[in-house]
C-alpha cells in the first residue's frame, strides 16, 4: 500500500490551517476562534474514534458493534434535531426516521452480499447512511418550518374549507421530502464528473483497482438514495403534525 | 325562533390581551347577519372561533344543538364555513381550486355542479383551465366562494369578502348570497365595513371593543 501519511506529514500539512486563519484574520471574518475549536475538536474526535474502532474490530464482539452503531444513530438523530427547532419531539422523530433509514438500507445491503457482517464493513457503512439521513432530515425539518410559515395563509384556507390536516399540508409535506433527498439525487447526477467520492478514493488510494473500486461507489449511491428518502418520508410524515394543535388548528 | 348556533359568556384572551368579552348570541336557523364595527374590535377574532380556525378561551358555543368540542373539527368546519377577505388560491388553475373540495372528501368530481357554480357568478367554462394569477379581483373571490359553497355548509362566515370589489362585483356576490341564504337556507354572518350593505342589513349586529350589540 502507498499510505503515506504520518504524524510529521500531518505536521507539515497543519500549515494549511493557516491559511485559513490568516484570511479570517486578515478580512476580519472572526472565524479564527471557530477555526481552531474545529480543528482541535477534528484531531481529538478522530484519534478517540480511530483508537476506539481499531479495538471494536479487534475484539469482533456484536454487542459492541451494535452499541458504536446506537452511539452513530443517537448522534445522527441530535444533530438532525438541531434543524428542527419548533417541532414538537423532533428528537424522537429524528431518531427513528435514522434507525428504520438505516437498518433498512443495511439490511438490503447484507442480506444482497454487497458488504460483510465484519464490524469494520458494518460500521463505516452505518456511518455513512446516518450521516446522509441526518443531513436530509435536518434538511427537511428547516424545510418544513420555513414553508409552515411562509404559505400559513394557505393552510388556513385549506383548513376552513374542512380539509383534515394531511390534506392541508401534503404539499408543504411532499416539497420537505424533496428538499431532504435532493442533495443526494443531484450528487448521484454528478459523481466521478465533478467529484470522486471517498469510499472510491480511499479504495483507490488504498491501491485498489478503480474498476473494482467505483464497484463500492455505485452501491454507495444506491444506499444513499434509500436512505435518505427513507429517513426524509419518515421524518416529514411525523412531524407535520406538530405544526397543529389538538383541535387542528395550525400553531 | 330554533338558533342553530349559540354563544354564552365566550371570552377569548390572546398573549394577556382581552378580545372578546362574554359574548353571548344565539344565531337563528336561516339568519343572514351583518356584523359591523371598527377595526381592531373582535369581529374577525368572533368569526374566527365561530370557524374553529381558533378556540374560545372560555364560555360555550353550541352549534346544531351540540358544544363545539363534541365536534371533530375536519366535519364541523365542513358544516361552518369561514371565507377570507383576500383568498389565496391553490395551484396553477381554476379547476384545482373547485376541486379541491372534491379531494379533502375524497368525492368524484360533480362537473355539471361546478359549471352550474361557476355560471351563478358570471363565470363561463373556460375560466376552469384559466391560470389563477390571471384572475382579477372580483374572479379571484368569486372562485374562493365557490370553493365554500360546493358542498352547501350550514352556515357562511364571510369576513369582508366584497371590500376592495368594484359596484359590479359586488352585485354580483351580494345577489349569489341572498340565493344562498334564501333559496337554500343557509345562515350568512358576513363582516362588513360598507354603508350600503349595513344599510340593507336584515339582522345588524355590532362588535364594540371586544363586546357584542345585537339589533333584529
Amino acid at each position: 500500500m502507498n499510505l503515506a501519511v504520518n504524524n510529521t506529514s500531518l505536521f507539515f500539512a497543519a500549515m494549511l490551517v493557516l491559511v485559513a486563519l490568516g484570511i479570517s484574520l486578515w478580512q476580519k471574518l472572526g472565524l479564527d476562534k471557530d477555526i481552531i475549536v474545529g480543528v482541535v475538536r477534528a484531531i481529538v474526535q478522530l484519534f478517540t474514534v480511530g483508537y476506539l474502532l481499531k479495538y471494536i474490530f479487534r475484539v469482533d464482539n456484536v454487542w459492541l458493534t451494535l452499541a458504536m452503531m446506537g452511539f452513530i444513530i443517537f448522534n445522527a438523530a441530535w444533530n438532525a434535531k438541531k434543524r428542527g427547532a419548533g417541532i414538537a419531539n423532533a428528537f424522537p422523530i429524528a431518531l427513528l426516521a435514522i434507525f428504520i433509514s438505516t437498518g433498512v438500507t443495511l439490511g438490503v445491503l447484507i442480506l444482497s452480499g454487497a458488504i460483510r457482517l465484519i464490524p469494520s464493513q458494518i460500521i463505516p457503512i452505518s456511518g455513512m447512511i446516518a450521516s446522509n439521513s441526518m443531513v436530509a432530515i435536518g434538511l427537511a425539518f428547516r424545510s418544513l418550518n420555513s414553508q409552515f410559515h411562509d404559505q400559513r395563509q394557505g393552510v388556513l384556507e385549506r383548513l376552513a374549507l374542512g380539509s383534515d390536516l394531511l390534506d392541508a399540508s401534503i404539499a408543504i409535506v411532499r416539497e420537505a421530502i424533496r428538499t431532504g433527498m435532493a442533495p443526494t439525487i443531484d450528487s448521484a447526477k454528478t459523481v466521478g464528473l465533478v467529484s470522486l467520492p471517498g469510499m472510491m478514493s480511499g479504495l483507490i488510494f488504498a491501491g485498489v483497482d478503480p474498476v473494482h473500486a467505483i464497484k463500492y461507489q455505485i452501491m454507495v449511491t444506491f444506499m444513499l438514495l434509500s436512505a435518505t428518502s427513507l429517513g426524509s418520508i419518515i421524518a416529514c410524515y411525523l412531524a407535520y403534525r406538530s405544526f397543529y394543535n389538538a383541535q387542528k388548528q395550525l400553531k | 325562533m330554533q338558533a342553530i348556533m349559540t354563544l354564552k359568556q365566550v371570552n377569548y384572551q390572546a398573549e394577556n390581551k382581552h378580545i372578546l368579552h362574554d359574548i353571548n348570541w344565539a344565531i337563528p336557523v336561516g339568519a343572514q347577519v351583518t356584523l359591523t364595527g371598527p377595526s381592531g374590535s373582535g369581529k374577525s377574532t368572533l368569526l374566527r372561533i365561530m370557524a374553529a380556525m381558533i378556540s374560545k378561551t372560555s364560555g360555550e358555543l353550541v352549534f346544531d344543538g351540540q358544544p363545539i368540542e363534541s365536534y371533530d373539527p375536519v366535519l364541523y368546519r365542513r358544516q361552518v364555513s369561514y371565507c377570507f377577505q383576500q383568498p389565496t388560491l391553490f395551484g396553477e388553475t381554476v379547476a384545482d381550486n373547485v376541486t379541491f373540495p372534491y379531494r379533502i372528501r375524497k368525492q368524484p368530481v360533480d362537473h355539471d355542479h361546478i359549471l352550474a357554480a361557476l355560471e351563478y357568478v358570471g363565470l363561463g367554462e373556460q375560466t376552469l383551465t384559466q391560470p389563477i394569477v390571471d384572475l382579477s379581483g372580483g374572479e379571484r373571490q368569486r372562485v374562493a366562494l365557490i370553493r365554500n359553497i360546493l358542498f352547501l355548509p350550514r352556515i357562511l362566515l364571510l369576513d369582508e369578502v366584497t371590500a376592495g370589489l368594484d359596484e359590479q362585483n359586488r352585485e354580483i356576490i351580494h345577489r349569489w348570497l341572498r340565493h344562498l341564504n334564501v333559496d337554500r337556507g343557509v345562515t350568512t354572518i358576513m363582516i362588513t365595513h360598507d354603508a350600503q350593505e349595513i344599510a340593507a342589513a336584515s339582522t345588524l349586529a355590532k362588535v364594540v371593543a371586544g363586546r357584542l350589540e345585537v339589533q333584529a
